[in-house]
C-alpha cells in the first residue's frame, strides 16, 4: 500500500508555500497522536515489580515479560502465539495465490466480473463479527465442529482475500503491459511470460500483499472469535485476559506482539529493497 | 450456481474464437475462460464462506426458537420485535453519530495528510518513511491499540499528568476515559489510515502538469483544490469513507472497552444475543445491519464509480 512516487518537475529551490508548514504541523501532530498512547504502553510494560497499570513507574524491570513465559495464568500465551503464526502463514499463502490469480483474471472483462467485484466489496465491508456468526451458524446446522484451521481460516479469508484483490488492482494499475507484449513478441509462451516477466515485475507488490495478509490474520479478532473452536489465537487470548487481568503483563504482551509485527514488516521491507536494488544494478549497464 | 463449473462450459466453445489473430497456436482457451479459471478460487471461497453464510442467517432470521433450540419456520416475529424496540433505534442512532463524527475527522486528517505526502514532500525517501510511519501502528492488534489509550487518558493517565504538570488544569479531567470522547478518539486512532491510503493512491495518480497548468492559468490555490484535486481524488475519498464508515458501524470491541458501559454498539448488542444462543433474533438484527450498511455503501458507490477507477 505504498504511495507511488509522484512525478514532480518543480524547482527544488522554490519557496515553500504557507500550506506546507500548516500541513507539516498537522502531520507532526498526527504522528504524536498515533504514537503517544503506544509509547505509553511500551514504557509501562517495563514497570517495576511493585508498579501498576498507570504511571508513575515504580522502578524498571522485565518482570512482566517473564510473567508471560511462566506457567500459570499466562501459560496459554506462547501456545496461542504459535497457533496465530501458523494460521497467519496459511492465510497468507492462500491469499497471495488466490488474489494474484484473480488480479490477473480481472485484467480482462469477463461475464460475471461485475458480480464478483461487488461480492468482494460486500465481503470487505461486512461487519466482521457477522462473518463469523454466519459461518458458525452454517457449521451448527451441519453439525460440524468449528475449528481454527477450518471455520476460523475461512472467516479470515473473507477479509484478507478482498484486501489482497484490491491491493492487486493497485499493483496492476502501475504495471506496464508493454513488457508482456514484448515477451510475447519474442516468442515466450503464456507460462514463460508469467513466470519470467509478469511475476518478477510484480514481486514487490505481491510481497506487500503477503505481508498485509499475514498481519491482518495475525491481529484478527472479531471474525475468528465465534468460530475458533476451543483453540484460541493470540488476539482471542489477549481479549480474554483484558477482562480478568489488570497487571502490566497485558502491556508486555502488547509490546511483544508489536515487536513481532515490526520484525515481519522490517524484514519484508529490507527484502523488497534488496530486490529492487539488485534489479536497478542489473539494469544500469545497458 | 457454482462458479468453478463455468470455465468448463466456456472451454467447450470453439477454441481461439476470440483470441487475437496474431497468436498462432492450435489450441487456445477463450480469454474469458482463462479469466474464469483465474478468478475461480476467489469466487469459490467468497461464495462458500461469505455469500452462503449470509444466506444462512437470512434464512434463520425467519426461524422460531426457544431455550432449547432453533426450529425451521417462516415468521416475521424476530423482525417485528426488533423494529418495535426503542433500544434498536437508540443503538443505531448512537452508532450513526459516532460514524459521522469519526468520518468527518478522519476525512479531514486523511485528505490533508495524503495531500501533504503526495504534493508537498519532495524527496521520495522521506515520503515513504512518513507513509510507513502512518501505516506501522496499523499492524499492531486493534485490541492492543485500544487498550493503549487507557493508561494514556485515565484519571492518573499520562495526558492528565502532562496537563497538570504544565499548570494548564488543576484537577484531572474526568471525561477523557470511559466516555463517548474516548470512543471517538480510539476510532480516529484506529481508522485514519483507512482514509490516508486510498486518498494518497488517488492523489498520486494526478498529473502534476494539471496543477501547473491551473497555476499558470491564474487559478488560486483554493480553486485548484476545489476544481481539480478534489474531483480527481473522489474515488479515494469514497473508498476511504466506505471503509471508515463500515468499520465504525461493525465495531464490536471499541465501544465495549472505551465507553465504560455508557453506550452499546449494534454488534455488541448482537453478540449478547449470540452468547445467549438466541440465533433467530440475532440473525434478524444481523440482517438489518447488513441491509443498512449495504444501502449506505451502495449510496456512496453511486456517487463514485469505484469499480471503473479501480479495475482498468
Amino acid at each position: 500500500m505504498m504511495v507511488g512516487g509522484a512525478r514532480r518537475a518543480r524547482d527544488p529551490r522554490e519557496k515553500r508555500p504557507w500550506t506546507f508548514y500548516a500541513l507539516a504541523t498537522l502531520m507532526g501532530a498526527f504522528l504524536l497522536f498515533l504514537y503517544g498512547p503506544m509509547a505509553v504502553i511500551y514504557i509501562l510494560s517495563f514497570q517495576g515489580p511493585d508498579g501498576g497499570v498507570t504511571f508513575p513507574m515504580v522502578g524498571f524491570s522485565t518482570t512482566w515479560f517473564e510473567e508471560i513465559w511462566k506457567p500459570g495464568q499466562m501459560a496459554n500465551i506462547p501456545v496461542a502465539f504459535w497457533r496465530s503464526v501458523a494460521l497467519a502463514s496459511i492465510v497468507c499463502g492462500i491469499t497471495v495465490v488466490v488474489a494474484v490469480a484473480a488480479g490477473l483474471g480481472f485484467r480482462r472483462r469477463f461475464p460475471g466480473s461485475g458480480v464478483l467485484f461487488y461480492l468482494a466489496v460486500a465481503s470487505l465491508v461486512m461487519p466482521s463479527l457477522l462473518v463469523g456468526f454466519g459461518i458458525g451458524l452454517g457449521f451448527r446446522l451441519f453439525d460440524w465442529k468449528p475449528d481454527l484451521f477450518t471455520s476460523a481460516l475461512a472467516a479470515q479469508l473473507t477479509w484478507t482475500l478482498p484486501f489482497g484483490l484490491f491491493a492487486m488492482f493497485a499493483v496492476f494499475n502501475r504495471f506496464n503491459r508493454a513488457y508482456e507484449e514484448a515477451a510475447t513478441d519474442l516468442g515466450a509462451s503464456a507460462f514463460q511470460r508469467l513466470r519470467w516477466v509478469t511475476l518478477p515485475i510484480l514481486a514487490p507488490g505481491i510481497i506487500g500483499v503477503a505481508m498485509g495478509a499475514f498481519t491482518l490474520s495475525y491481529d484478527e479478532y472479531a471474525r475468528s472469535t465465534l468460530v475458533a473452536g476451543n483453540r484460541n489465537t493470540l488476539p482471542l487470548e489477549i481479549y480474554a485476559l483484558i477482562s480478568s487481568s489488570t497487571s502490566p503483563t497485558l502491556f508486555a504482551i502488547g509490546t511483544l506482539t508489536t515487536a513481532v509485527s515490526f520484525l515481519v514488516i522490517g524484514g519484508t521491507l529490507l527484502f523488497i529493497r534488496r530486490m529492487q536494488r539488485r534489479r536497478a544494478g542489473a539494469a544500469r549497464p545497458a | 450456481m457454482s462458479a468453478s463449473a463455468e470455465p468448463a462450459t466456456a472451454a467447450a466453445r470453439p477454441a481461439g474464437m476470440a483470441a487475437p489473430a496474431r497468436r498462432k497456436r492450435r489450441f487456445r482457451l477463450a480469454p474469458r475462460a482463462i479469466s474464469w479459471l483465474q478468478v475461480g478460487p476467489l469466487a469459490f471461497i467468497l461464495i462458500t464462506f461469505f455469500a452462503l453464510p449470509t444466506a444462512t442467517f437470512l434464512v434463520v432470521s425467519f426461524w422460531d426458537y426457544d431455550r432449547v433450540g432453533i426450529y425451521p419456520d417462516f415468521m416475521l416475529d424476530n423482525y417485528v420485535e426488533l423494529l418495535t424496540t426503542p433500544a434498536t433505534y437508540r443503538v443505531y442512532l448512537s452508532s450513526l453519530k459516532f460514524a459521522f463524527i469519526v468520518w468527518g475527522v478522519t476525512l479531514f486528517l486523511g485528505f490533508n495528510i495524503a495531500h501533504f505526502l503526495v504534493f508537498h514532500v519532495r524527496s521520495s525517501a522521506v515520503r515513504t518513511a512518513l507513509f510507513l510511519a502512518c501505516a506501522i501502528p496499523f499492524w499492531t492488534s486493534g485490541i492492543i491499540r485500544t487498550i493503549a489509550w487507557i493508561p494514556f487518558l485515565g484519571r492518573n493517565g499520562a495526558f492528565n499528568q502532562t496537563l497538570m504538570g504544565a499548570g494548564l488544569i488543576e484537577a484531572p479531567l474526568d471525561f477523557l476515559l470511559f466516555s463517548p470522547f474516548a470512543v471517538i478518539v480510539t476510532y480516529i486512532h484506529l481508522f485514519t489510515l483507512l482514509m490516508i491510503g486510498p486518498i494518497a493512491n488517488s492523489l498520486s495518480k494526478i498529473d502534476p502538469a494539471l496543477l501547473e497548468a491551473a497555476r499558470d492559468a491564474g487559478a488560486s490555490r483554493w480553486r485548484t483544490m476545489v476544481d481539480i484535486v478534489i474531483p480527481l481524488s473522489k474515488t479515494g475519498i469514497a473508498l476511504g469513507s466506505i471503509l471508515v464508515f463500515t468499520q465504525v458501524m461493525g465495531d464490536f470491541f471499541v465501544v465495549k472497552a472505551m465507553s465504560g458501559g455508557q453506550s452499546a454498539s449494534i454488534v455488541s448488542a448482537l453478540a449478547t444475543e449470540i452468547q445467549a444462543m438466541q440465533y433467530p433474533p440475532a440473525s434478524a438484527s444481523a440482517m438489518i445491519l447488513v441491509v443498512f450498511v449495504a444501502l449506505m455503501v451502495a449510496g456512496m458507490m453511486r456517487v463514485v464509480d469505484v469499480r471503473k477507477e479501480l479495475v482498468r
